[in-house]
């Protein structure tokens, strides 16, 4: 199936847009490296997470879980639970890419927070898709770049603690949650989670009260929905990571 | 489980949810509560992270050290609208800081 051509004044806007949320989303990638060695994986985890996991929440998720002695299993889980969202997403972009066979690797890959808000934030088909694949790579190549900066970056700095790189990781987490907290629903949701993971967290080892926190999420879902429920089943692929919101 | 191991099960599994979109007919993901708990479940599981590793010592006691006061500072400055970056090393050097000082 292919799209009519977009005149070359609506593509340009759309890739500087690509652009412009690759270089945002693509600065943090600094931050991951850097907590990532701190964390005690090597410069090549560090790379490999970044180049083959590729989802921002997800990786942050196990490294600072593999920082506090969790099990493997535990951060795998914790990742993995984060990555589901990018399902969701990937179900709507299947339908706007109309991509078949092979294609579906790389547009897979690609199927992140950013890539999908840029696409479905266009009016038009053929720029949807121009947004999804060029935010993707854009993404893709400096979140890469940056990885290995920081990764080096962290590695000169040596003890992690002298410079705050352990409070660096919640900020991290903090900042990821921010733009998902604008419904009261998920305000609760993000209270429940926090209460739950204090009152289980001095008695099960390291990763799992996150594990247990999740359950916050699975009650709200069961619950008779209220405000938020035309919203997630109008736009199910709610707000993007961090900051770079076109 | 080795480290290797966690990095490549993580990616392979990210992989296999990012695709599962794109091969499973559109019904079965389509589900209302399927859509809310998914969209619910980053909203839980980060703020469960902010907590744990800003309050939590290694064998999961609660403490207050300099990690909340960093916290406090990227919660102000996502307030001030700050963009990423700038919350991350604001909290990292508020750490540091009171560390070099002698609290936390």
């Amino acid at each position: 199936m292919r799209a009519p051509r977009l005149p070359d004044q609506r593509r340009n806007e759309v890739l500087r847009q690509c652009l412009s949320v690759g270089v945002a989303t693509g600065a943090y990638g600094i931050s991951f490296g850097a907590l990532s060695v701190a964390a005690g994986l090597s410069l090549w985890q560090t790379i490999a997470l970044s180049a083959l996991l590729f989802s921002g929440a997800s990786q942050f998720a196990v490294v600072g879980i593999v920082a506090a002695g969790g099990a493997g299993a535990a951060a795998v889980a914790t990742s993995s639970l984060l990555g589901m969202r990018n399902g969701l997403y990937g179900l709507q972009m299947s339908r706007l890419l109309a991509v078949r066979g092979l294609r579906r690797v790389p547009a897979a890959q690609l199927t992140i927070d950013e890539s999908t808000a840029v696409a479905i934030g266009q009016p038009e088909p053929a720029a949807q898709r121009l947004g999804f694949w060029g935010t993707g790579l854009a993404v893709y190549v400096l979140w890469n770049l940056t990885t290995v900066l920081g990764a080096l970056i962290g590695n000169a700095l040596g003890d992690p603690k002298r410079f705050g790189l352990d409070a660096a990781a919640p900020a991290a987490f903090c900042a990821l949650l921010w733009p998902r907290l604008k419904s009261g629903d998920a305000r609760a949701v993000a209270g429940a989670a926090a209460v739950i993971a204090v009152v289980v967290s001095p008695h099960a080892p390291a990763g799992i009260p996150v594990l247990v926190a999740a359950l916050a999420a699975i009650v709200a879902g069961l619950l008779p929905a209220r405000g938020w429920r035309k919203q997630v089943l109008e736009d199910p692929g709610t707000p993007p990571d961090g900051q770079a919101q076109p | 489980m080795t480290l290797w191991t966690t990095v490549l099960a993580a990616s392979g599994l990210a992989f296999a949810l990012k695709f599962l979109g794109y091969v499973v007919p559109h019904q079965v993901l389509d589900g209302v509560i399927v859509s809310r708990v998914t969209a619910m479940l980053p909203v839980a599981l980060l703020s469960a992270l902010v907590v744990v590793q800003t309050f939590t010592v290694s064998g999961g006691g609660l403490t207050v050290d300099a990690r909340a006061a960093g916290l406090a500072v990227a919660v102000t400055a996502l307030l001030l609208r700050a963009p990423f970056l700038v919350v991350v090393i604001l909290a990292a050097a508020t750490a540091a800081v009171l560390r070099t000082l002698g609290w936390g």
